[in-house]
């Protein structure tokens, strides 16, 4: 056989070597493979992700800074235009309406958008993915974003309605888009995607600024930057232009929502790529030490046998070194492969969410590159020890069999508490106590496998408790409605006698610029009743706190941001209306898990702003029998801008994060598993090979299979049940330092981690330890009792 | 009177076809109560194999297997463990002592688990090493394992103790050692021991010699005047 020929005899060895303990290399390839794996999945999703935005941004030149105001003329362009580092500027006229599909009941929110007149002036251009751009000559023709048609089956040329200022208008769908502003679509104050109650439509200017009076003026500029703009510069004149007008303050794409929530899953991808794999490096490194330790050992005969032929040091450990190399590029070929189909399948489910023209999948080539190396690496270090003893053995030495372990320095106070023990017991004990770094090693490695099924699995634990403290705590309210333009406060009484309310509360909501010495944040203040009903906010221990008459109420994410703690003062400038610059104190720190936020007493903001018209809108209580009467009403209601149906909000955000974060976290209990079994299995076998000798002679002495299962098992189980509270420990910290590294500005993920979440972690070890068990003990069962006479260690 | 030990046309082969081994082929024997019979032979020449299936390691392939009245032919693997633990004590070449238990516990090990056990520290003492009954293996000279293995052996008063080459790993000095305590416990517990080795100069403490060669027994040898084990040497 030519392979045969072209093999040297110790690579034979080599192979068959490998082909001993195939199932430990498997289980260690395989826990290196998951590591790798999630490295090269996080990675490469990365890169698809950051590549896709970054081109999609630059293609369809996505405005690089937005200025909404009240009203300005549209001539202001010009001036824009005229500051530096300014590329191209655009005005546009962007208002909420709702819509009417025939055949959905519920009423529909959507932002409506001016199409620029002049389409040779490229910002945040539009792709066309059906039917074709609106024609002039026909002002009622629009396009509406694909995912909402898609939601919708809408088709170009099918109708829709839309209650433009009160009067209820047909708009023909000439076509369907994307967009880069709305690569992530989510209703406004919610945080899930609902294509089916919100949409973005596009419409010819003339119709929309005749229907809102707009006529000459835009409420939106937006531009795009030169190559050497300083963006915070280009966003202070604008300001400054706009003031006159009601600008609420120019912001840039970091504060596009639609980016904001595609920066914060690039940031979990982040986190992803090195937060876990090195638990599961870690993991192989230590099953790769425990098992090449042993393997040496056995060999000890071996190796002098070759080094008494004249094998070299270096040959020696070369041999051994291959060894554990093979298995370390096993695992990284599995991680790699596992990697690349997983990105692959992240990405098609990424697009069911982020509407990108294509997200194509990319391999940074640093990635395998990095897989490969780290993978040696870690196996070379692992082992580094092992191998070194092994080449340094000396023949004589190593063809004399070691002396039997010394048990004789154990601590005697031990003893005496173990005094009532069986002797199969005592072996146990001792065995532990003989070897505790190794004891020590195991009972951490499978710790740590059970802190990974926590902190995978808690995030569910998690994302329940947000949405039942968001939605049963925060915000009880089952419909929320804004207003086209702010209303008087008796506007409340109308909204009162609207068919089915129960209970209405009003809200009005003030941008604002929060500055605390040099850190500044453009905010909304929402003023509140002192003690709503219906949209609360809570402290830290979930109770409703009371908005008190005078100063600010921060969440907690805010209060951090801006550097600031209950009793501070910070300034306080309105960005509508009056304009009036104050000095507030803040009256609490306030939780949220969701976005930032500020509030106040309506009263009391009202005094600031010494407005009329003070309500921004509504929270309301409802007769579910009478949904359908008020879904009519409102249709039909001009002052109407948008509502949000929190059940259905509830209802998109529970099938979302089930159908994300459950599949992630399917992923990594798989993993987190398959490192218990790596473990506790490798465990297991290297202490069988290393008392199996032991223990067949305790068969021929007569001990029967359970009672020698017993030896083995017993400090397995003994170790396993001693890892549990460790894993637990660790699981904590785990999750703690997964929350504290996915804090971004959109979702501060509660530390909740139930009771059962721990008690599934500690029943997937179990049954990963009484599955190696149930291994082990075929083995035992298989002791040759005859060549235990025979032999000699 | 009954024999200890009875076998007739006892064969044992190993794999098939070409590559078939007869490791035993027609072996009769019959072994009193209390007697002391040494198995002599070289490698390859049937009698560990002899030894195993008597201890109830391995099964023959045909012919008859009687030890204490119990047919070892038809037994269960289960029933052969059982067999083992009341009936046979074993004395390896290589002590198999557990290392993580001192002496005592060594026999403790098997005393625990015996039906009419004599006390640890007696079996000890029956092997000269009450003053170490606290040692680990690993404190212990090769004889003094040895004799510890002896005591583990008889501490459960076995029908039947079976050495295999417990002194192949000694010295002649210890190896006599070890053979006064086999001795000792043959003739005051009245069991029956089966010795086997390589070493023809033990032969001399047995009542009978089996020779064995090609899976038979060749010649059998009676021992007018048993040696004493101190006066042998090799």
């Amino acid at each position: 056989m030519a392979f045969r020929l072209n093999t040297s005899p110790l690579n034979r060895k080599l192979l068959r070597d490998l082909w001993h303990i195939r199932g430990q290399a498997i289980a260690i390839a395989l826990v290196i493979g998951c590591g790798i794996g999630m490295y090269v999945m996080s990675k490469a999703t990365l890169e698809s992700l950051q590549q896709a935005r970054s081109d999609y941004y630059h293609r369809e030149h996505l405005a690089e800074i937005i200025a909404p105001v009240v009203r300005a003329p549209r001539s202001l362009v010009d001036s824009l235009q005229q500051i530096t580092g300014v590329a191209v500027v655009q005005s546009r006229i962007r208002r909420s309406a709702l819509v009417d599909v025939p055949g959905f009941s519920a009423p529909i929110t959507s932002q409506l958008i001016s199409l620029p007149s002049d389409s040779s002036i490229a910002i945040s251009d539009l792709i066309l993915k059906s039917g074709r751009q609106p024609d002039p000559a026909h002002p009622q023709e629009v396009l509406i974003l694909e995912a909402f048609a898609i939601a919708h089956g809408l088709e170009p040329g099918a109708q829709l309605y839309a209650t433009l200022n009160g009067s209820r208008r047909p708009l023909k769908i000439a076509g369907t888009v994307l967009s880069p502003e709305h690569i992530y679509t989510i209703p406004p104050g919610d945080i899930v995607p609902d294509n089916k109650r919100y949409g973005v439509i596009w419409m010819q200017r003339p119709l929309l600024a005749d229907t809102f009076n707009f006529r000459g003026a835009a409420n939106e500029f937006v531009a795009t930057l030169s190559h050497n703009a300083i963006e915070a510069d280009v966003i202070a004149a604008f300001d400054r232009v706009l003031e006159p007008y009601g600008a609420i303050g120019a912001y840039g794409r970091d504060r596009q929502i639609s980016d904001q929530f595609l920066s914060n899953e690039i940031v979990q991808l982040e986190t992803m790529s090195w937060f876990l794999p090195p638990i599961f490096l870690l993991v192989s490194g230590f099953l790769l030490h425990i098992v090449l330790s042993r393997l040496i050992a056995t060999e000890r005969e071996n190796i002098g046998l070759l080094k008494a032929f004249g094998y070299t040091d270096r040959a020696v450990a070369q041999h051994y070194l291959s060894l554990v190399t093979i298995i370390a590029v096993l695992g990284a070929i599995i991680g790699l492969v596992l990697g690349i189909s997983l990105s692959r399948g992240m990405n098609s489910l990424y697009l069911e969410y982020f509407h990108f023209p294509a997200l194509p999948f990319i391999l940074p080539p640093a990635v395998p590159l990095t897989a490969f190396v780290v993978s040696l690496l870690v196996a070379i270090l692992a082992t580094f020890g092992a191998v070194r003893a092994s080449a340094r053995l000396q023949p004589a030495v190593a063809m004399v069999p070691p002396a039997p372990p010394d048990y004789s320095g154990q601590l005697r106070g031990l003893e005496q508490w173990g005094a009532r023990l069986s002797p199969p017991a005592r072996m146990i004990l001792r065995h532990i106590l003989r070897w505790p770094g190794r004891a020590l090693m195991t009972t951490v490695g499978i710790a740590l496998s059970m802190a990974l099924l926590i902190a995978s699995s808690f995030s569910m634990d998690a994302i329940r408790h947000m949405v039942d403290v968001s939605f049963n705590l925060v915000d009880r309210q089952d419909v929320r409605i804004s207003f086209v333009e702010k209303r008087p406060a008796s506007a409340l009484y109308d909204v009162q006698r609207l068919p089915g309310v129960l209970l209405a509360e009003g809200f009005s909501a003030i941008p604002v610029t929060l500055r605390n010495g040099h850190i500044h944040r453009n905010e909304v203040v929402l003023g509140m009743d002192t003690q709503p009903q219906l949209g609360r906010v809570i402290d830290q221990n979930y109770h409703p706190v009371e908005i008190p008459t005078e100063g600010l109420l921060l969440t907690r994410s805010l209060a951090e941001r801006l550097r600031i703690g209950r009793g501070d003062f910070l300034e306080m400038q309105l960005r509508e209306g009056r304009r009036g610059l104050y000095s507030v104190h803040v009256a609490g720190i306030v939780e949220s898990y969701i976005g930032t936020g500020a509030y106040m007493n309506r009263t009391a903001l009202d005094r600031l702003t010494r407005d009329t018209h003070q309500l921004s809108g509504a929270n309301l209580s409802i007769d579910a029998s009478q949904l359908d009467a008020l879904y009519a009403t409102l249709k039909a209601t001009p002052v109407i801008a948008g509502i949000a149906l929190l059940n259905e909000a509830q209802h998109a955000f529970d099938a979302t994060m089930q159908e994300t974060m459950g599949t992630m976290v399917f992923f990594n209990t798989l993993f987190a598993a398959l490192i218990v079994i790596g473990v506790v299995y490798n465990s297991a076998r290297v202490a069988l090979s290393e008392r199996g000798r032991e223990l067949a002679s305790l068969r021929v002495l007569g001990l029967t299979q359970r009672e020698v299962s017993f030896i083995l098992l017993g400090e397995l189980w003994l170790l396993t049940i001693l890892s549990l509270p460790l894993g637990a420990l660790l699981g904590w910290t785990l999750s703690w330092a997964l929350t504290k590294s996915l804090d971004t500005e959109l979702f501060r993920i509660p530390l909740i981690i139930e009771n059962r979440t721990y008690a599934y972690g500690a029943l997937i070890v179990c049954l990963a330890t009484l599955g190696s068990g149930r291994l082990i003990r075929r083995r035992i069962r298989q002791l040759d009792l005859i060549a235990v006479l025979k032999t000699r260690e | 009177m009954s024999k200890a030990v009875h076998t007739h046309a006892l064969t044992k082969s190993y794999g098939e076809g070409e590559t078939r081994v007869d490791a035993l082929r027609g072996v009769d024997i019959d072994v009193d109560p209390g007697e002391m019979i040494v198995l002599l032979g070289p490698s390859g020449s049937g009698k560990s194999t002899l030894l195993n299936i008597l201890g109830g390691l391995d099964a023959p392939t045909s012919g008859e297997v009687v030890v204490g009245g119990q047919d070892l032919l038809t037994l269960s693997d289960n029933a052969r463990t059982e067999y083992r633990r009341q009936h046979v004590g074993f004395v390896f070449q290589f002590y198999n002592l557990i290392a993580s238990l001192t002496a005592e516990e060594n026999v403790s090990l098997v005393t625990e688990i015996a039906d009419k056990p004599m006390a640890p520290a007696e079996a000890l003492g029956m092997v000269g090493l009450q003053a170490r009954i606290d040692h680990f293996p690993a404190q212990l000279s090769g004889g003094e394992q040895q004799r510890v293995a002896i005591a583990r052996a008889i501490a459960k008063r076995p029908s039947l103790l079976l050495c295999d080459e417990p002194t192949g790993a000694l010295d002649s000095k210890t190896g006599c050692l070890v053979l006064e305590a086999i001795v000792e416990a043959n003739s005051s517990l009245q069991t029956t021991t089966l010795v086997i080795t390589h070493n023809a100069s033990i032969a001399s403490i047995a009542d009978r010699v089996l020779i064995m060669g090609d899976g038979q027994i060749q010649e059998v040898r009676t021992n007018t005047q048993r040696a004493h084990p101190r006066d042998l040497s090799w």
